[in-house]
This record gives structure tokens, sequence and C-alpha cells, in this order.
């Protein structure tokens, strides 16, 4: 029950796309696998050759998916990687069934997630990440005349409100807790990149009708069964507005599940790699935001490399390297121009959830040393996402870091996990 | 681009496009996916796979994370 390829990359956004792309066009057996049902990531999400040109985020994707489908790769989309049941496979999961697939060289792309910090109503129905809204739009929600606040922090707001304003949205207001001095720094370091400048300055033309407010966030929302209302604050002074969705995201942290599981080694938060994006797991290279949060530009790049040395062409990977540099200094500035502020750990009261899944409020982990004790005390991150959400607002409020990680890196089916006794047999095939 | 067709959440009928995601139309139903262990309903969060809040039961089979699962004709989702 097992397939086996020269490069098999794991997530199916530009990063891995431009991966198993360069590697497929050397001439490698690639496998690209996504536990979505289609590929394109977040940002190609439901990308459509006929929608492409015209969606503000489908920019550059035509000339990749077009690239792309020409390169041959295998496409397995809606597959979860769980486990490695042995050194060179992974145990993938759909729908109950099982398999195992191995590989040469395993490059992974899994991308990034929002953080969400806790705030009083944030359990709401129709409180939801920007880029969790954004995602959900792309998937056919109709925003049509709804009215929407954005909160949090990071580009994604802008980028986000921009999108849904094209979709009939009615944007009641941008709210970024960065102050404006700190994002008009990071913006002077822009100018030697006009294009992040003007795809900045057209998503704030296209939301130019509703306020986008810097060093402001949001304090609560309210609402019987869904959000109706929330407050927001510049530290000073509170306003209410009025809203039927409020998006809200704390900029992003990579999904390091699958890098922690293979024991690539994560330095300050993301994973530690060489100039051939190589991590510290033999054969095993990470690309895009499991680096450094940078986006598409520096995702496309990073994956071009490893494509490249998976398929044993290091002079063509070699020749991005000062591309790549580039891209992960502008990661860097961007991770300090939106740090957030001191002020969003005290947003919790005593009896707000703090991990979802187990409904764990504030007051039960205020006493706990660490993310182990409040594990094995309060059940905070035992839930079905694993501490997905709750960990990073940990990381963030009490300095908690995140501990290992066992599989199944995702809850999985009985069968499968009773299939875990097969593992030899089916993996020495 | 297609005409679309329905499914039901919670017995209601809801009109989809194609290539619509369960989750956007639990949302356009104006249902919450589940309940929380302490009884709160929850709607989708992430959108993407993550946190598990939009589980649903699809044509009988629980925990189905909506946000990833594409609607398909006469599909009949239950919430809660």
């Amino acid at each position: 029950m097992s397939t086996s390829f020269d490069v098999v990359v794991v997530g199916a956004g530009p990063g891995g796309m431009a991966a198993a792309t360069v590697a497929a066009e050397a001439g490698r057996r690639v496998c690209l696998l996504d536990d979505n049902a289609a590929p394109g990531g977040q940002i190609w999400r439901g990308f459509r050759v006929e929608t492409a040109r015209k969606y503000l985020h489908g920019r550059g994707s035509l000339d990749w998916t077009a690239r792309f489908e020409r390169a041959g790769c295998a496409i397995w989309a809606g597959w979860r990687a769980i486990d490695q049941p042995a050194p060179g496979f992974l145990r993938l999961e759909r729908d109950g069934e099982m398999w195992d697939v191995g590989f040469g060289r395993l490059i992974l792309a899994t991308g990034a997630r929002e953080r969400f910090l806790p705030f009083p109503g944030w359990t709401l129905p129709g409180v939801m990440g920007a880029g969790g809204l954004q995602a959900l739009v792309k998937g056919g929600l109709d925003p049509q005349g709804k009215r929407v606040a954005l909160a949090g922090s990071g580009p994604l707001l802008l980028a986000v409100a921009a999108g849904l304003q094209s979709a009939g949205a009615r944007i009641v207001g941008i709210y970024e807790q960065a102050p404006l001095v700190r994002l008009a720094g990071f913006g002077l370091t822009l100018l030697g990149q006009p294009g992040k400048l003007a795809e900045g300055a057209r998503y704030r033309l296209k939301t130019r009708h509703a306020a986008y407010k810097t060093g402001c966030w949001v304090v609560q929302a309210e609402g019987r069964g869904r959000v109706e209302q929330v407050t927001v604050t510049d530290g000073c002074k509170l306003w209410k507005l009025d809203c039927d969705w409020l998006a809200c995201g704390f900029h992003l942290v990579p999904n390091l599940e699958l890098p922690r599981l293979l024991g690539c080694r994560i330095v300050k938060g993301y994973v530690a790699v060489d100039r051939l994006q190589q991590s510290s797991a033999p054969g095993v290279a990470c690309v895009g935001e499991l680096t450094g949060i940078g986006g598409l530009e520096k995702a496309l790049v990073e994956g071009q490399i490893a494509g490249w040395a998976a398929a044993g062409r290091e002079a063509e990977a070699r020749a991005l390297t000062p591309k790549r540099q580039r891209l992960q200094r502008f990661a860097l500035r961007m991770d300090r121009a939106f740090a957030l502020r001191p002020e969003l750990r005290t947003l919790a009261r005593a009896e707000t959830v703090v991990c979802r899944c187990e409904d764990v409020a504030q007051s039960a982990l205020e006493g706990c040393a660490g993310w182990r004790e409040a594990r094995l005390h309060t059940r905070c991150g035992m839930g079905a996402c694993q501490g997905r959400v709750c960990g990073a607002a940990a990381e963030f409020l009490f300095g908690w870091e995140s501990s290992g990680t066992r599989p199944p890196v995702f809850p999985a089916t009985v069968s499968t996990l009773a299939a875990e006794a097969d593992a030899p047999q089916t993996a020495r095939r | 681009m297609s005409e679309g067709f329905s499914i039901t959440v919670n017995g209601k009928l809801v009109r989809v496009a194609e290539g619509t995601t369960v989750a956007a139309a639990v949302m356009m139903a104006n249902e919450p996916c589940r309940f929380s262990v302490r009884g709160e309903a929850r709607g989708p969060l992430c959108g993407m796979g993550i946190c598990m809040e939009c589980r649903v039961t699809v044509n009988g089979v629980a925990h189905q994370r909506s946000c990833q699962l594409i609607c398909t004709p006469e599909m009949a989702v239950v919430t809660g």
C-alpha cells in the first residue's frame, strides 16, 4: 500500500507548486500533495484560468499554474500527511483511506496559519480570521452587502479588505495594531521594491472609503448567537461598530507540525535551512512561510531553489541565492514591523475561552507553569486542533513554547491508527 | 459558469455554485457548525483546515472538516 517518487512535495501553495514544477521539469518523478481539494494554497485558492487575471490575488498565478500543469507532476489532493512510519516514507490519510508514500527527497511547503488571540466574544460565530474569511469567500461564501470589520495585524488585513470590497462587502473599518511610526519605517525599507509598495497602494485605493487606523485593536465582540457589534480602541478611547462579520488575525505563524515531526531544527520560530533550503533532517527541505513569513515572492524563489536542489541541479539553485537573501531580509523586517503590542496580552478576561476545542478559560491557565502543565491539568491544546490555535496564543500570552509533536499530526481515523502495526511491512515494500 | 445546485443544511435547501465549500454553504444557511463542550455555538474560524471549528456531519459521516470539503448535488449536511 505504498507508492514511491523521487521527490515528494507537501503543500500545493505557490512554494510547493514552484518546487514540484522545477523538479519535474528537470526530469524527476514528483508527487505534490495537499490536504485541500485542489492545488493553489491560500493565495491562489480556487484559481481558475478565466478569473485569475481579474482577481487581485490571482496576479502572477497564470504563468506558474500553466507551467505547473505542463510539468506533469502527480497531484494528490485531499491527502493529509499524518506520520512518518519509517525513514523515507510519509503516511497519508484521505476520507478514512490510508496510503504510504515513499520519497528520495522531501520538500515541505506547509505554509502558515493566522495567529488568533483571545478576547471577549472571539468565539462567536461570524468572528473569523482575515485569511479565514478570504478563504471562505474564495470557497463560494457570498459577501454581498455584508458589513465587515477587519482587525489584527499584518499586510493581509488590507489585502483581504480589498478582496472583500471587490466581491461586494461593505468594509466598516480596518484596525491595525502596529503603530504608524513602525509601519512608516517599514514602508521606507520597501522603496527598493516598488512592486510591494504599489500592491499596498492598490489595496488601499480599493478600500479608500473605509477607515484604515493604525495603533488600534479590537477589545470585544458582542451579539446574540453571532457577532453583531465590536468594540475597538486606540489605547485611550473606545468605540463601537456594528458589523455582520469580524475578520481578525494577528499576522501569521508557520505550520511547523510536520517539520517538527521529521526532526527539522527550529530556530526562533522558523525552520533553520541552508542556502539550498535544506533543513537539519537529511533529505528534507523546507520552503516558503516555514522559513520566515515573507509571502508569495519568497515562496516562489525558495520553492525553485529546493526543486533544483532536489533534482541535483545546484548551479541553477545557487543562481537564485541573492534574490532569496533579499526576500529573507524582507521577511525579518515584516516580523519586526508587525510585532504585537503588549496590551494585546490583557484582552482576555478570567472567563474568556483560550482553548476553543476544550473550552479552557484564561483563569484556568494563569496558574500553570508551562504548556505541559496546562495540557495535563486543563486539557488546553488537547482537543481536535491539537493546539494549533491556542498554542500560538499561549506562546504570546504566557511565553510558553510548544513542546514537540507526536503522530498523528492531524486527527486520524481509528482504522488508520490501527494500521500503525503494519507499518514496517508496508514501508519496506 | 455553471448554474449551481442545491444541498441541504439541517434540512434547509441552500443553493450553491459549483466549487463551493460546505463551510461556505453552512454560513449561507445561517447555521452554526457545532456546539462546544460547554454548549457555545461555533462557526468557521480559520477557513483552511487548521482550527477544526467547522466540523459537521455530511451524508451521515461525522467530523467532516467542512472548509476543505466541496459541495456535491443533494449533499445532506447536519450541524451541531
